[in-house]
């Protein structure tokens, strides 16, 4: 039982950390989408979603050839002394890649909603464009951009295919959804079930919490 | 104070174009039209929210746009105080930080003399949405004069509101004069409360000045 609770402890935790992780990039490409007109806007917009239709373990490969240490990214990383490949790092960032396009829809659709002139009125005010962003945009489209976060929470937390490719079934990078897989591939069974019951109650957890930020009047 | 304000530029948008040509030196210019008569349009331009195809905005000594020397001051930078006619307060947050948002640093004596003139004491706490029709027309003054402009814009800052209250913002806006001396462009239908206010009219039809002056 003790293993079982250090699992889900620390999937709750990786997942958490995926979460900050995916908040900057998916809120700065969320508005970017809304708000801006570019050479590329459709490119970007299907880069951040492939990993919505893509197989996970596809986006795992992809992940594996750029933060392998031959990959240009692992490389630079390693160069830096920082390891990526099956430690826990390797569980954040695989959940942050398949959670940002929730997050990043969730939030786009937020930001489209606020009205435009809140923002023109404030630059007329004297704000500059980042004034502008952190004071009015980001405010109003808070319940979209929170609603979103724990979208992606909740994706994180029940990832699979991109981390076993990424950060393998080792015991130091086990999450609940890699535990499930490896005790019913061993034939623990009995563990396998306990395990499921403890991934239904933190998803039911999210989910009721996500609700409620939805609902309240923030 | 009346200040000079060089307004020639032309702007199109869709099916309507706006021609203005006009050099004023007032401290309440009134544009006078009925609605379509082009009168937001120059207020935007003045504020920069709309880009003219060409022509020159002066205000004072400060070229704010002039097409053919490449100038367009970036919103943020005009130093224009713009109360639009949907007020557009800002709905997340209270009545106090609406009129400190665009407070010039170390603006508190400047906000006790802002919120005596408008009488805003009492509703400083307040959420926006519960204000009335009236009390949001003076927050969203209070918030554009807290940002020190050297203009003040004003686009049909009467209209939605009824007779009754009408009559109890025009002395706000007369107390702004008086006491601020800030030049105001004021962009109206409705002659009563030009005549009560400005010392220059341009009138304005259909995207053309129809007569200027004093």
């Amino acid at each position: 039982m003790n293993g079982i609770l250090s699992i889900a402890a620390f999937t709750v935790a990786m997942a958490a950390l995926a979460t900050l992780l995916m908040l900057p990039p998916g809120i700065a490409v969320a508005w970017l989408l809304a708000r801006r007109r570019f050479p590329g806007h459709v490119v970007l917009e299907t880069v951040v979603s492939l990993p919505l239709v893509l197989p996970p373990v596809a986006t795992g490969l992809i992940l594996i050839r750029l933060l392998g240490r031959r990959g240009p990214l692992g490389a630079w990383l390693e160069r830096l002394g920082i390891e990526v490949m099956f430690t826990w790092r390797a569980v954040v960032v695989a959940m942050a890649v398949m959670g940002l396009p929730l997050l990043v829809r969730a939030a786009r659709a937020a930001f489209e909603q606020v009205d435009g002139r809140y923002e023109q009125i404030a630059a007329t005010l004297g704000a500059g464009p980042a004034r502008v962003f952190f004071t009015v945009s980001l405010p109003l489209a808070r319940r979209g951009v929170l609603a979103g976060s724990m979208l992606g929470f909740s994706r994180a937390l029940g990832e699979f295919g991109a981390t076993i490719m990424l950060a393998g079934a080792l015991p130091s990078t086990r999450t609940i959804a890699v535990a499930i897989y490896t005790y019913t591939e061993t034939g623990q069974g009995a563990a396998a079930t306990t395990m499921l019951a403890v991934s239904a109650a933190i998803a039911f957890g999210a989910l009721l919490l996500s609700n409620r930020l939805a609902t309240s009047a923030l | 104070m009346s200040i000079p304000i060089t307004l020639d530029f032309s702007l199109r948008q869709g099916a309507f174009t706006l021609e203005i040509h006009e050099r004023i030196e007032a401290r309440v210019v009134a544009l006078f039209g009925p609605s379509g008569a082009g009168k937001t349009s120059i207020l935007e331009s003045i504020a920069g929210l709309r880009t003219p195809q060409r022509g020159v905005i002066r205000i004072g000594t400060r070229t704010l746009f002039d097409s053919r020397a490449g100038v367009g001051v970036p919103v943020h930078d005009r130093c224009v105080g713009y109360v639009p006619q949907d007020l557009a307060l800002f709905p997340h947050m209270n009545v106090r930080r609406n009129i400190l948002y665009g407070a010039v640093v170390g603006g508190r004596r400047e906000l006790d003399q802002v919120v005596g003139l408008l009488e805003l004491d009492p509703l400083l706490d307040r959420a926006v949405t519960a204000l009335s029709g009236g009390e949001r027309q003076r927050v969203a003054l209070a918030r554009a004069l807290m940002a020190s402009p050297a203009l003040l814009l004003l686009d049909e800052p009467l209209s939605a509101l009824d007779l009754g209250l009408r009559e109890r913002i025009l002395p706000y806006l007369e107390r702004i004069q008086d006491e601020l001396a800030i030049p105001m462009l004021y962009a109206s239908h409705a002659e009563v409360e030009v005549r009560a206010l400005a010392d220059w009219v341009v009138v304005l039809d259909g995207g053309r000045v129809v007569r200027s002056g004093r």
